[in-house]
């Protein structure tokens, strides 16, 4: 089983993010970076099925896949110390401030060029927060979107397999089942991460990383990058931050406390 | 004016709250269009009449409902095919999302998520980066597809036609690809969904136990309000996973969120802190949220609770 991760360097969720002047993207220069926290959990299940596949007598690999800026090796690293077997990186300044339309189109072109059964991404990025790749994936592909999983199972019988997920729903859930090759994207419920060790960060070091221009993926420069960008942002502005209001200690009247301020809020 | 097309959020025809406002906000776009797809979508015509569908598509194919979002945005695709609407508006919940991204992938159009709301030249707002950002963008190619958060338009009535016209779809097999297999459905008690939701009381770790959601319950019921809970309750299985309120759970901005026993990790404010109005009740007087409540109340929720429960059942009369 040949397993795909989607994995996104983001910038981290404290600092202070901002969009920059100049081109209203996302000032990716001045803020410290971290793996998006969920994509830690889509590496782990690849590993724990890529795991799972071996201990039954079966061909498993987990393949890091990032479009991002030059210093998003970093982020490939760490999921290659976590135990992924080689990594793909797509960077090229053309595809600077693509959109997440932009951003699936160049995802689709490298995974036509990867032999996987399965891709796996996380359910969301913190900095777009549009939770939509796989979606976007599938469309491009023609391949089944199993997104929001809680739950995975997969089985092989020679090439072709099934996959199986459960995903939370607004009033349960459900079971959803498709064919791979299949795109899955999954919630922090399914797994807990496991921490690189020292052998792993050491072996990370010598994993094959390939590095793809956009003529290496054969994509159209005319179709990524900001200027051509489907959704354009006119104008931003930021607020001040939502400043804490008043704080007040129970002296035994709480309740009542709470419901003036509700009352004087026409809240209640 | 141009059509505007309004895909409606519904539970066997019941209409969400959530569709009223997509359609009296796509009354200041154009003329607006519902479409209702799946089980008991018939039903659902009269109401959207009310709210000023002058046209209501619907479909009740039963590939609609046995897999994910395909087959809505392959009905979509022919709609917007077919009538050359000015733009799409839909839910920005998960499934209003996907439909969207592979409907604008269909369309060659471009995409926008998350909108609180839009201007009749179609220029849509998003608050970013948990609410410190608020950006305004345009969609540059095709038809614009933008979704709209549930509580960002106030609905209000408008009569209107609502002229009922099925539509047949056809699906490809890529359609089919993902298919629901079982579909479960966990009881909610009778309480409004948190996406609908205009209040919200969500209980965390500091609630304690399963019982202790009782009093978030009975303070909920009071407001008629929806009930959320943070990952550390949802986890310990005090509350059912559905009502994870962050990052991963749903993404709520009601009137009013009143958070009970929650410290404030930055994966929960991701899903509440667009809220209007936030009242916290920790008896940690350092817990983080308090940097973004309105009102904090500094103490033990087994007691603020009930007397907040009773105090506004006393003002109901
Ligand atoms: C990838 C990822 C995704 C996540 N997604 C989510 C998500 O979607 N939603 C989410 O909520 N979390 C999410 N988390 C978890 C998040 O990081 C926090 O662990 C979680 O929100 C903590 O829940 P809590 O505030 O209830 O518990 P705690 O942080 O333990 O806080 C409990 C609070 O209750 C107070 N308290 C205790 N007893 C009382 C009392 N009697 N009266 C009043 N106050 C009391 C305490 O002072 C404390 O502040 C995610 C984490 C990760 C890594
Ligand atoms: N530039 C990228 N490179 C690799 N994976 C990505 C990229 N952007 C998004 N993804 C994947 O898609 C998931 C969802 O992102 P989003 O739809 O932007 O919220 C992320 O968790 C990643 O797994």
């Amino acid at each position: 089983m040949n397993i795909v991760v989607l994995v996104k360097q983001v910038p981290d969720t404290w600092a202070e993010r901002k969009l920059s002047d100049s081109d209203k993207t996302l000032d990716r220069a001045s803020v410290d970076v971290v793996m998006n926290e969920i994509d830690e959990y889509a590496v782990e299940e690849a590993l724990r099925l890529k795991e799972a596949a071996t201990a039954s007598g079966g061909e498993a690999s987990v393949t890091i896949l990032t479009m991002g800026p030059e210093r998003a090796v970093e982020t490939i690293r760490k999921a290659l110390s976590m135990g992924a077997d080689k990594a793909v990186h797509l960077t090229d300044p053309a595809l600077a401030g693509s959109d997440a339309l932009q951003t699936s189109y160049a995802l689709a072109q490298v995974l036509s060029t990867l032999e996987y059964d399965l891709v796996i991404a996380g359910s969301e990025a913190t900095d777009s927060r549009m939770s939509i790749m796989t979606a976007l994936l599938a469309e491009r592909t023609g391949q089944p979107q199993l997104s929001g999983a809680r739950k995975v199972t997969a089985s092989m019988e020679g090439t072709a397999g099934t996959v199986r997920i459960e995903r939370q729903t607004e009033n349960g859930y459900d079971v959803v089942e498709a064919s791979t090759p299949a795109l899955v994207s999954v919630v922090e419920k399914i797994n807990e991460p496991r921490y690189p060790s020292f052998k792993g960060i050491m072996a990370a070091k010598k994993k094959p990383l390939t590095t793809l221009s956009i003529a290496d993926a054969g994509i159209d420069a005319a179709q990524v990058g900001l200027a051509s960008a489907p959704s354009q942002v006119a104008s931003f502005a930021t607020k001040p931050p939502r400043s804490a209001g008043q704080v007040v200690k129970d002296e035994g009247d709480g309740g009542v406390k709470i419901v003036e301020f509700l009352a004087a809020q026409k809240l209640v | 004016m141009a059509e505007v097309l309004v895909l409606v959020d519904h539970a066997e025809g019941t209409p969400k709250k959530v569709a009223y406002e997509l359609l009296t906000l796509a009354r200041e776009l154009g003329t607006p269009s519902a479409v209702v797809l799946g089980a008991g979508a018939s039903a659902a015509a009269d109401r959207l009449a009310a709210y000023g569908a002058e046209t209501v598509y619907v479909s009740e194919a039963e590939e609609l409902d046995g897999y994910l979002a395909g087959p809505k945005a392959s009905v979509l695709a022919q709609l917007v095919a077919d009538k050359s609407p000015a733009a799409v508006l839909l839910p920005s919940n998960a499934e209003g999302k996907e439909v969207a991204a592979r409907l604008a992938v269909k369309t060659g159009s471009g995409l926008i998520t998350d909108a609180v709301g839009v201007t009749p030249d179609l220029t849509a707002e998003q608050p970013i980066f948990g609410g410190s950002v608020v950006v305004q963008s345009r969609v540059a190619a095709g038809t614009p597809v933008i979704t709209v958060r549930a509580n960002s338009t106030a609905p209000t009535e408008a009569p209107a036609s609502g002229t009922v016209e099925q539509v047949s779809a056809t699906f490809s097999d890529a359609d089919r690809a993902a298919r629901v297999v079982d579909h479960v459905v966990e009881d909610k008690g009778g309480r409004p969904d948190l996406g609908d939701a205009s209040i919200v009381v969500s209980g965390g770790r500091g609630v304690g136990a399963a019982e202790g959601f009782g009093i978030i319950e009975q303070l909920a019921d009071t407001l008629g309000a929806a009930v959320g809970a943070s990952r550390a309750a949802t986890d310990a299985g005090w509350y059912p996973h559905q009502n994870q309120v962050g990052q991963t759970g749903r993404t709520v901005s009601p009137q009013l969120y009143i958070a009970a026993g929650i410290s404030g990790a930055i994966q929960h404010r991701a899903g509440m802190q667009t809220s209007k109005t936030i009242v916290a009740i920790n008896k940690d007087p350092e817990a983080p949220i308090f940097e973004l409540a309105d009102f904090g109340l500094v103490g033990d929720l087994f007691t603020v609770v009930p007397q907040l429960t009773e105090q506004i059942a006393k003002r109901k009369g």
